[in-house]
């Protein structure tokens, strides 16, 4: 008979998936007894699909060990795609949660195609490529959704590039609007919706993660040479966790998108793919409840900051520095590491 | 450790001092801008012209207005907190947002919570689209565009134009569309039509040998200031000087820091503002706010002082209290500002339609000896 004791890794998944559940849980409570003020409550949303960004970034960054640096923009095909879907399956669809669903599918699913089109030839280079690839694909797909018309009509879907030429039928609405992006977007997005989303993101990560996959993409990560001598396809492998990380990554941006009445694509820049970067490593690399905590926290934190008025984003950055000191000096860790259950002595907070 | 602790302390003790404690008999009224990042100089000028105004109508004694201003970084996301931000401050009408953009999802929101508002200078068209308690003070874009090149034509500017545009704005291309479509009504020649973004906006060589190849005599530039100050820059370097015609976007040129403004000498711009006025109420409102800020005020100022005194008439002849919550200021609001006249200082006899769009002339504009002078 096995042991009923759950080991390390298993615990951790469970206190984050519990942890997630009763966040949820508490502020539904608070939101519908009105104890949330107006501030929290607008950003819920948002922060359900910041924390699915900084969690699928870590699977790029934190367990296949590559570092991306055009994030966003698998955001920003998520997103534009979603909404895109959503509005056309409008008629078709009348629930709204239906249609927040498949807007988050479709976004995700284009995202995929896009993360596995860029990954084929990028991941089989070694050293640093993927990094400036991905930061120049971020900027490419700016550049594309600024440039695109798609609109929509009795007869389908136009779509047209560089201006606007779909020639609509009357009746027939304009989806996406070069550099306009997206506007009069319905306003779906639901903080229960984000909370779902956050949780199936969480169960494929962890899935992945602790499955045979998983383990060869560790491999991978730690040694590749090491790896490929044991015969595993290490293009195979790292393609799988890159394009997952897409996925999600397009599912988080379709829900970003639904919650505001108006997206551009200048929204998804360098900055964003750099912040959710942040928000990966100030969580630590390959922790996901770290960078659930990150994303949340340092989402609120500019917000919280708003009474320092032009001193504010100055004062985001001390924190950050602050932060970063504190999480990484000793004496605060083994204060941290006397509230963890059935913590080993020998063990090394990394 | 002890450190450490005494630093989070420190950090929760600052974090603690709240906003003042604020009055119970002025009207609470917010608006969102950018008062960091690059379109800075909207933002604060025109809450600065806001300000101005507010004070004014509070020295008079009789209605009282408790003005707040939060940044909004010139982004939806952060419009749609700050916006958050002033009803949990419990704002009662509002300023919308300062850009287009932003204004566009927070225009949603006041939509949504019947919280009436009148943007300063967010010129899209969208932001008052099916929205009946959304209005503007500025012109909407499309508006601009045709209204640009029938001034050209009528004023005899030029008879070849070119066009640099960024396609990646919404502001620059919504002018740029109609300033095309009244060229080719009015048979206005344009002889180069080039384009930047936002990635590219540092080396406009290419757009400016384009324009003076095909010996273009004006250059009509529908953008912001920022890019509008390079391209000014760089056409000086290779000694091209054609006429430059810029919309209300190149409207803070001149207080751009590190600009030469001599490169700006004979710039024309159609604004509705003209700080040189001699009328009464304009050189009072430059006096302070130049005593106040240190700077001439420009068409976003004066539009953020304008909204508030529109508000200040309204709001006396709805008879309205400050006890009286947002949707029912709203209604009342929506009823003033469809049926009164407003005399301010971008303009006289200003209406508003049933849509929210505004009604009144511009004025031209051309920089001469590093200020603006009227050009009628």
């Amino acid at each position: 008979m096995k042991s009923i004791r759950l080991n390390k890794t298993t615990r951790k998944n469970y206190l984050t998936y519990g942890l997630v559940i009763v966040a949820y849980v508490i502020l539904q409570l608070m939101s519908s007894s009105g104890a949330t003020t107006s501030t929290l409550q607008g950003m819920l949303v948002p922060i359900c699909a910041y924390v699915v960004m900084a969690i699928s970034l870590n699977l790029t960054v934190g367990i296949l060990g590559e570092l991306s640096l055009g994030h966003a923009g698998f955001m920003s095909v998520g997103a534009f795609t979603g909404v895109t879907a959503a509005i056309a399956a409008g008629n078709a669809i009348p629930s709204a949660a239906i249609r927040l669903i498949v807007g988050m599918v479709v976004g995700a699913l284009f995202a995929a195609v896009i993360g596995f089109l860029i990954g084929i030839p990028v991941l089989r280079l070694r050293g640093d490529y993927l990094a400036i690839v991905t930061l120049a694909f971020g900027e490419i797909i700016k550049g594309i959704f600024n440039n695109l018309f798609v609109g929509i009509d009795s007869r389908g879907l136009h779509i047209s590039l560089l201006s606007d030429k779909t020639n609509l039928a009357e009746g027939g609405k304009l989806i996406i609007g070069g550099p306009m992006g997206i506007g009069s977007i319905p306003k779906i997005s639901t903080f229960t919706g984000g909370a779902i989303l956050i949780m199936i993101t969480l169960i494929i990560v962890f899935h992945l993660v602790n499955s045979r996959a998983g383990r060869a993409i560790m491999a991978v990560r730690d040694n590749r040479i090491a790896a490929e001598s044991i015969g595993i396809n290490i293009t195979k492998y790292k393609l799988m966790a890159f394009t997952v990380s897409a996925a999600l990554a397009g599912a988080a941006g379709s829900l970003f998108a639904m919650n505001y009445t108006t997206i551009v694509a200048n929204k998804f820049d360098f900055n964003t793919s750099i912040l959710i970067l942040v928000f990966v490593v100030l969580g630590g690399l390959g922790n996901m409840l770290g960078s659930i905590i990150a994303a949340a926290a340092l989402t609120i934190l500019p917000e919280a900051l708003r009474q320092f008025s032009d001193y504010r984003m100055l004062v985001y950055a001390i924190v950050l520095i602050l932060v970063m000191l504190a999480t990484n000096n000793d004496t605060f860790k083994a204060f941290l590491a006397k509230f963890k259950p059935g913590k080993k002595k020998k063990e090394e907070v990394s | 450790m002890k450190k450490f602790l005494a630093m989070v302390l420190a950090l929760a003790m600052v974090l603690a001092i709240g906003s003042a404690a604020f009055a119970d008999d002025a009207f609470k009224l917010g608006g969102t801008g950018p008062l960091t990042g690059g379109a800075a100089i909207y933002g604060n000028a025109a809450k600065n012209g806001a300000e101005i105004a507010a004070e004014e109508i509070n020295a008079l004694g009789g209605i009282q207005i408790e003005l707040k201003y939060e940044d909004d970084t010139h982004d939806a996301e952060k419009a749609i907190n700050a916006y958050n931000t002033l009803k949990d401050w419990g704002m009662q009408i509002s300023l919308g947002s300062v850009t287009s953009k932003p204004c566009e999802a927070t225009s949603a929101e006041t939509f949504e919570d019947r919280i009436f508002a009148l943007t300063p200078s967010a010129s899209s068209v969208a932001v008052v689209e099916g929205k009946d308690n959304m209005f503007q003070m500025c012109f909407t874009d499309p508006n601009q565009g045709s209204l640009s090149a029938q001034y050209i034509v009528d004023k005899g500017l030029a008879s070849k134009v070119a066009v640099i545009w960024k396609n990646d704005d919404v502001y620059s291309k919504g002018i740029y569309e109609t300033f095309m479509a009244k060229a080719a009504e009015l048979g206005l020649e344009v002889v180069s039509d080039t384009t930047f973004n936002d990635g590219n906006a540092t080396d406009f060589s290419v757009q400016i040998a384009d324009a003076q190849s095909n010996s273009a005599e004006l250059v009509f530039l529908p953008m912001y200031y920022d890019a509008a100050s390079l391209i000014l820059t760089q056409a000086a370097k290779i000694g091209y000087a054609p006429k430059y015609f810029g919309v209300d976007g190149m409207d803070g040129i001149l207080s751009l820091e590190g600009f030469d403004t001599a490169l700006a000498e004979g710039v024309i711009l159609l604004t509705p503002f003209n700080a040189d006025s001699a009328d009464e109420k304009t050189a009072s409102f430059v006096a302070k706010y130049q005593e106040k800020f240190g700077e001439i005020p420009n068409q976003f100022a004066a539009d953020g002082y304008d909204c508030v005194y529109a508000y200040y008439q309204a709001l006396t002849n709805a008879n309205a209290t400050p006890d009286m919550d947002a949707a029912a200021l709203c209604d009342l609001m929506i009823q003033q500002f469809t049926s009164m006249t407003f005399n301010g200082l971008t303009g006289n006899n200003v209406t508003w339609d049933t849509a929210g769009a505004v009604s009144k002339s511009p004025k031209g504009m051309v920089i001469q000896n590093g200020a603006y002078v009227g050009l009628d």
